[in-house]
């Protein structure tokens, strides 16, 4: 038994179970845990088993260019590098942006934490809960009234609309493409739902794909185009131009209502359908408060949505940023990403090397040399990896830490630091749900409340969203139509050298890039992304990660079915390729799992 | 009516052979003119939220690059029923998971193209972040976009040598040349993979 400075006690003499997403060269995490004889986790071991040198292929392009790198990074958070990127660059030439362009970014970034909120929910984690298999069995018009009194204000709520779908996913089920459904441990007994909850929530799941198809159409009005939305140094690519009819590119009143109704759709889908059904099926599931992790100990927000252009002071931060240490939710923190004592990244159980063991570096002076190594205790060979050796080298991911603290990010991270903070909404919002579902504080400290924070997240996103919207058509009408600053468009009116720092609340958590400019080109360029915090291994001192700590004491129905270790780790939204089932060699969707 | 086209490329460009299929679709609207009726859109690894695109479209013809365990640089067409299950074959990337979910999810609401045509290209090499497309690779750009024109030739689709104006593919900066020609030296980026997958290094 090993106990970590941030406090968790690990014990890994018993079982080892290896739940590995990984085909081939495929996938970016996979975990190891050890189970004790009653099948409780006792010692849990992330890595990440991809090497993505992202920062290398940068050097030397044109900065004002990075944001489409950036954007190639994820499948998910396009957007949100890119806005991150195009930031870093700003504040490096000192770059101010108008007024416009911070509605119209705020707006872009506010639509996709919904999109991503809700596609997260639907699409990603909910199967984690719900059974769809189950949901064959409901009786139409249960459901119904479930729904009614779930949510009495959605409007989609018939005997009949159940029992229609029901019948096209009996239907899907039957035809043999299970594909969406396939590989799901549909008969553990980890699933609590009634039919008729399971069949509510799989119809959610479709109207969900119904909204996506809307709410994509922000970022093809701003940004141009959609997948891939085009972002600009100094502000937006999109004119302004309001009497203009069916023009091409410019934003005019069309298109300004069209983003307004959008905005208005999802906040409907968000107070009828999101925010009752993660109150619904999380009334089944009030026992399970597994999962916490580091959220009751040590969390890290940057904030993200200024109120003002160029202002990103916290008090002037609609999504809050501060850290929270040693579980002292007493005294909130400021942040500040350029001071070399606060963002650090390790590598002593990473594999890379910086040349001196429990060194830390600033990303301003990240180095990314790798070194591949198993320890001594690993098992297997370099290829073929059965087990990996913790105490060594073990992750493709470097370990950040916040003044030396391992750190959550995310919406429960954001959450719980604007709770501590006594953020007005987000006050509010915890106490209300807290009080609806009769649960305490502490109920938040889990994966449930992860997921929870989430809902709520996108919930006062839509609030924000409609803010910024208003603001924008404001600040129109009184005259300004400026999206763009290029004045210091030009290389030449830049600074021979020049560092700056691009920070977001992306919807998995605190991202930041930080750039080094020399000669008009891109010199160093280090992303350190919310699942590098979330799923950083252990440092020098022993802490461990926020995926690793989540998943201790958590007890396993059927440790070959690791449902409830998906669950936890599916709460923190990792990259989308550690969310999404993956295909064994032969088209199987699988996610492998050996008990040794 | 005409029948209504989304000619898609899929893959990362960041990943050497894997950017194919996104290459193709840019190598085609700087060569030939279509309609209105035709799409061409660069779909990244956008998985789930391609989704979209597939409604009202009668047929969907995909360019990405898929392991089928042949010969570098092969080219493997594979239409409709089967289409979905090929794309599965050997999974390389996060795009492929994603967009065998799009198409499953596109059957379970009623929204699946009527034609599916995969025109797939077996890679060289993957793990080469930051790199282009290896030769043999884009040697088969030009077969792939003959086999594609003959296709919807056959679907009665109408084009011509010239260009096809799109916003809908990728930013200047990451187009083939820019981002090829644009790469750092090895020496400046380093270039090693996990060894794990590339025994060689």
């Amino acid at each position: 038994m090993v106990s970590t400075p941030n406090g968790f006690d690990l014990d890994n003499t018993g079982k080892r179970i290896v739940v590995d997403p990984v085909t081939r060269i495929e996938g970016h995490m996979r975990c190891e845990v050890n189970v004790d004889e009653q099948g409780v986790i006792r010692n849990a071991v992330s890595t990440g088993t991809m090497w993505r040198g992202l920062e290398v292929i940068l050097k030397g392009r044109d900065p004002r260019d990075a944001w489409a790198f950036t954007e190639r990074i994820c499948g998910v958070c396009t957007g949100t590098h890119a806005l991150t990127s195009v930031r870093a660059v700003e504040d490096a030439l000192g770059i101010q942006i108008p007024d416009n362009a911070n509605s119209i970014r705020n707006i872009m970034q506010l639509n996709l934490q919904i999109h991503d909120h809700i596609v997260h929910f639907y699409h990603l984690h909910a199967l984690d809960w719900v059974n769809p298999v189950n949901a064959l069995k409901a009786d139409p018009k249960a459901t119904s009234e479930l729904q009614q009194m779930v949510s009495p204000s959605h409007p989609l709520s018939s005997p009949g609309y159940f029992r229609d779908v029901q019948n096209r996913l009996k239907k899907f089920v039957e035809s043999g493409q299970l594909g969406l459904f396939k590989n799901g441990y549909w008969d553990n007994p980890a699933y609590k739902l009634p039919p008729e909850a399971d069949l509510m929530a799989t119809t959610h799941y479709l109207e969900a794909l119904d909204l996506q198809k809307e709410v994509v159409k922000v970022h093809t009005i701003f940004g141009g185009k959609n997948p891939h939305p085009n972002w600009l140094v100094g502000g937006v690519p999109c004119p302004i131009n309001v009497d203009g009819v069916g023009g091409v590119g410019a934003i005019n009143m069309e298109r300004l209502n069209m983003v307004e109704s959008i905005i208005n759709k999802c906040i409907e889908f968000n107070k009828n359908v999101y925010v009752p059904d993660v109150i619904a099926i999380g009334g089944f599931y009030k026992n399970w408060l597994y999962g916490g992790g580091l959220s009751s100990k040590a969390c890290l927000a940057y904030g993200d949505i200024p109120e003002n252009a160029n202002d990103f002071s916290a008090e002037q931060l609609h999504l809050p940023r501060g850290a929270i240490i040693n579980g002292d939710l007493s005294t909130v923190y400021d942040v500040d990403p350029r001071d070399p004592e606060q963002v650090q990244e390790f590598v002593d159980h990473s594999w890379y090397e910086y040349g001196e063991p429990g060194k830390g570096l600033h990303p301003w002076d990240g180095e990314t040399s790798p070194k591949f190594e198993l320890g001594p205790n690993a098992k297997g060979t370099r290829t073929n990896i059965k087990e990996l050796d913790e105490g060594a080298k073990y992750s493709w991911i470097k370990a950040p830490r916040w003044k030396g603290h391992a750190m959550e990010v995310g919406p429960l991270a954001r959450y719980i630091v604007g709770y501590a903070k006594g953020h007005e909404e987000i006050t509010d919002q915890v106490n209300g749900l807290l009080r609806t579902m009769d649960l305490p504080v502490d109920a938040l400290f889990s994966t449930l409340g992860r997921t929870a924070a989430r809902a709520l997240e996108s919930e006062y996103c839509g609030r924000l969203q409609k803010h910024f919207f208003d603001k924008l058509v404001t600040n129109i009408k009184n005259g300004d139509s400026s999206t763009a600053n290029v004045e210091k468009w030009d290389p030449s009116t830049w600074p021979a050298e020049a560092k700056g720092v691009g920070m977001t609340e992306a919807p998995r958590g605190a991202l930041g890039h930080w750039i080094k400019i020399k000669d008009g080109r891109i010199e160093n360029y280090q992303c350190v992304v919310p699942t590098t915090w979330n799923g950083s291994p252990r440092d020098a001192a022993g802490n461990i990660g926020a995926f690793e700590a989540s998943l201790l004491n958590t007890p396993m129905e059927r440790p070959e079915e690791p449902v409830e270790i998906l669950r936890t780790l599916h709460s923190f939204d990792p990259c989308l390729a550690c969310s999404t089932h993956v295909m064994s060699p032969d088209g199987d969707e699988l996610t492998t799992v050996k008990v040794r | 009516m005409t029948a209504r086209i989304l000619i898609l490329g899929i893959g990362n460009v960041l990943w050497a052979d894997e950017g194919f299929g996104v290459r193709c679709v840019e190598e085609l609207a700087q060569t030939y003119a279509f309609g209105p009726e035709v799409k061409l859109l660069d779909g990244g690894t956008q998985g789930l939220y391609l989704l979209p695109f597939l409604e009202d479209v009668d047929t969907l013809l995909v360019f990405d690059a898929v392991d089928y365990g042949l010969e570098p640089g092969t080219l493997k067409i594979v239409e409709d029923d089967e289409v979905p299950s090929f794309m599965g074959a050997k999974k390389m990337s996060l795009h492929q998971t994603g967009f065998q979910d799009v198409l499953a999810t596109a059957e379970l609401k009623g929204i699946c193209p009527e034609r599916l045509i995969l025109i797939g290209c077996q890679p060289e090499e993957l793990e080469d972040y930051g790199g282009g497309l290896r030769d043999i690779v884009a040697a088969q750009i030009a077969p792939a976009i003959e086999i594609a024109l003959e296709k919807l030739r056959a679907l009665g689709v109408a084009f011509e040598l010239g260009q096809t104006p799109t916003n809908d593919l990728a930013d200047p900066s990451i187009m083939r040349g820019a981002y090829e020609d644009g790469r750092p030296s090895e020496e400046e980026a380093c270039r090693i993979g996990d060894d794990r997958f590339l025994p060689q290094v």
